[in-house]
């Protein structure tokens, strides 16, 4: 048996390379084209059918706007009526619900990611289990949880008191609250492990008490950290279907409940229409906010 | 109690208090009531009473036992897709040689996923629809005489699942192998490797923290899924998600939800200590 070596190339291993070689440039080149086409012809699809002139997603027959004038006019379908105030008014309940939702989120998530950071205290890893679980555990197993812990709280009231309480903005702003505190917490310890602690250190010499260090060092050197958890906190907040959808009670419908169930029906031009007017305004809101703590992180 | 507070304040420990009890009532307490209720029986309107039973783990083993299987498989396949696409996809990205050029392909990736997701899940009825996009397409181009039946399928959920969860299998890849050091390849190869050797000693093992993570952020939300299957699953793609749904309407039996819930948590937290277990393995082996 000859030892291989080097110096000896064999013709038929290099040949069988540079065929393997060939192949996986044209993959590395096929791969991302259907990846991007994927990821974007139904994106696109659902923005030309919304300017189709026959309510067919079949084929497209000629341009039209006519389906953002009924949306604008109130009419949905030809036989429904679709009423252009309650879907504005399930926007307004978004931005509510988001903003005190994020308030929240955003003071509790800074509070534990500064605890975790300087505390000295037992029981660190169970608390960042105890963080890091409602990340990742499925949107329907929080979401079921506590409507069960709701109806269960709201019957122990009940039989208490005398009086019956009902799901509503309360109970949607307490869910968005809970799975929002980890991701602002996550964005806030990032930010807090690059800080150098002797700066606070070095103010608690200059003779600063925690209060002012605090106020006066740490936290203006962690606000890009904590803008930054409460546009995540707000866009998932404004974003979340799956929870609010079992916590919310009559009347109060955020924007994405009140849209699946618009979707759930069938899909018709107009449907297509505020799908395309709510993707413009989304990417719209994001880049804005992006752009905003990419200036902030400049900055900071 | 005074002196306690005040070591409360030291060592920090009041500052996790109000979170901790947030959590602790709002999360731990409600996981700990949807244990509970998975071993009550079922009341009339579908409440839970006593007394405890097993029934609802008995019926999730037996009669709800396929679909179980069928959330767990589709998960995998879309694990596996997600892979088989998102690891090319990632390399691509990331051995663009101008720097422009990488975040342009990198913004492509994400951009789409600034929309709601019920919006890009719709997005699909319109493709795969009987009188939708693709079928109109077949039709006209002669290709079939008859729509194709791919809507309200396993088919239709699964192409649903890897839409909503390639980006979560790109982007960690394209973080670790954004980290690679690609001249490993070259000393590689210089020592007598070809190409396929170098990728599977090299390329892969240093890239592999990225495709564990991306295997496990698109497993546990497939696993999960209730929005995917319910817009384009129908009653064939029905997932564990959906049936959990159906135990809280009008004839629910919330107690039955309840043991579907804990049962996929397991599953979730399962696949979770397999992910930290593999990751430490890969770790400990580097």
């Amino acid at each position: 048996m000859a030892i291989p070596s080097p110096l000896l190339i064999n013709e038929d291993a290099m040949r069988r390379n540079r065929a393997v070689r060939r192949l996986g440039q044209v993959g590395l080149w096929l791969n991302p084209l259907f990846a991007y086409f994927f990821l974007w012809a139904p994106i696109l699809v659902l923005v030309l059918f919304s300017f189709n002139e026959s309510r067919s997603v079949a084929s497209f027959t000629g341009f039209t706007l006519k389906w953002y004038t009924n949306i604008l006019n109130n009419v949905m379908g030809a036989e429904r009526a679709f009423s252009t105030e309650i879907m504005l008014n399930a926007f307004r309940n978004s931005l509510f619900v988001g903003t005190i939702a994020t308030i929240i989120a955003t003071v509790l998530g800074t509070l534990i990611a500064l605890a975790m950071a300087r505390g000295r205290f037992p029981g660190k890893s169970l608390i960042d289990s105890l963080l890091f679980l409602p990340v990742v555990i499925p949107e329907i197993t929080q979401a079921i949880s506590l409507a069960i812990f709701f109806k269960v709280a709201f019957d122990w009231i009940a039989t208490i008191s005398g009086e019956r309480l009902f799901p509503g903005f309360h109970t949607i702003i307490i869910a968005h609250v809970t799975f929002n505190i980890s991701f602002v917490a996550i964005v806030v310890r990032a930010r807090l492990a690059d800080m150098n602690p002797q700066l606070e250190e070095a103010a608690g010499d200059l003779g600063a008490n925690p209060w002012r260090a605090f106020w006066r060092v740490t936290f203006p050197l962690i606000l890009p950290g904590v803008i930054s958890g409460a546009l995540l906190a707000f866009t998932l907040s404004l974003d979340d279907f799956v929870i609010t959808f079992f916590t919310s009670g009559v009347g109060t419908s955020t924007l994405p409940v009140f849209v699946y169930g618009l979707l759930k029906l069938t899909v018709t031009p107009e449907v297509n229409a505020i799908s395309t007017i709510m993707m413009v305004l989304s990417t719209l809101l994001i880049g804005i906010s992006l752009a905003m703590q990419g200036r902030n992180a400049s900055r900071g | 109690m005074a002196s306690r507070l005040r070591t409360m304040r030291e060592n920090g420990s009041l500052l996790a208090l109000p979170t901790i009890s947030w959590l602790v009532i709002f999360f731990v307490l409600p996981l700990i009531i949807v244990l509970v209720f998975s071993f009550m029986s079922r009341g009339r309107g579908g409440v839970a009473i006593m007394p405890f039973t097993l029934d609802h783990y008995g019926r999730t083993f037996d009669v709800f036992f396929i679909i179980l299987q069928r959330s767990i498989g589709l998960a995998a396949l879309t694990t596996i897709i997600c892979l088989i696409a998102g690891y090319p996809l990632a390399f691509f990205i990331s051995t663009r040689r101008r720097r422009i050029v990488q975040q342009v392909a990198l913004f492509l990736v994400i951009l789409p996923f600034w929309t709601n997701f019920l919006i890009r899940t719709y997005a699909w009825r319109i493709l795969l629809g009987e009188e939708g996009t693709i079928n109109g397409l077949l039709l006209s181009l002669g290709l079939i005489s008859e729509p194709l039946p791919l809507l309200n399928t396993q088919l239709a959920v699964l192409i649903g699942l890897v839409y909503g969860f390639l980006p979560f299998m790109a982007l960690p890849i394209y973080a670790s192998v954004e980290r690679f050091n690609f001249r490993y390849v070259d000393a590689a190869q210089d020592l007598g490797a070809n190409d396929i050797r170098a990728f599977m000693r090299i390329v892969l093992p240093l890239t592999l923290p990225g495709v564990l993570a991306g295997c496990a952020l698109v497993f546990i939300p497939s696993v999960g899924a209730f929005v995917t299957p319910d817009l384009l699953g129908g009653a064939k793609g029905l997932m564990i998600g959906n049936l959990i749904n159906k135990q809280f309407g009008g004839s629910g039996n919330m107690p039955l939800g309840s043991a579907l819930s804990i049962v996929m948590m397991a599953v979730v937290m399962i696949s979770l200590l397999v992910y930290i277990f593999a990751n430490r393995r890969d770790a400990g082996a580097s």
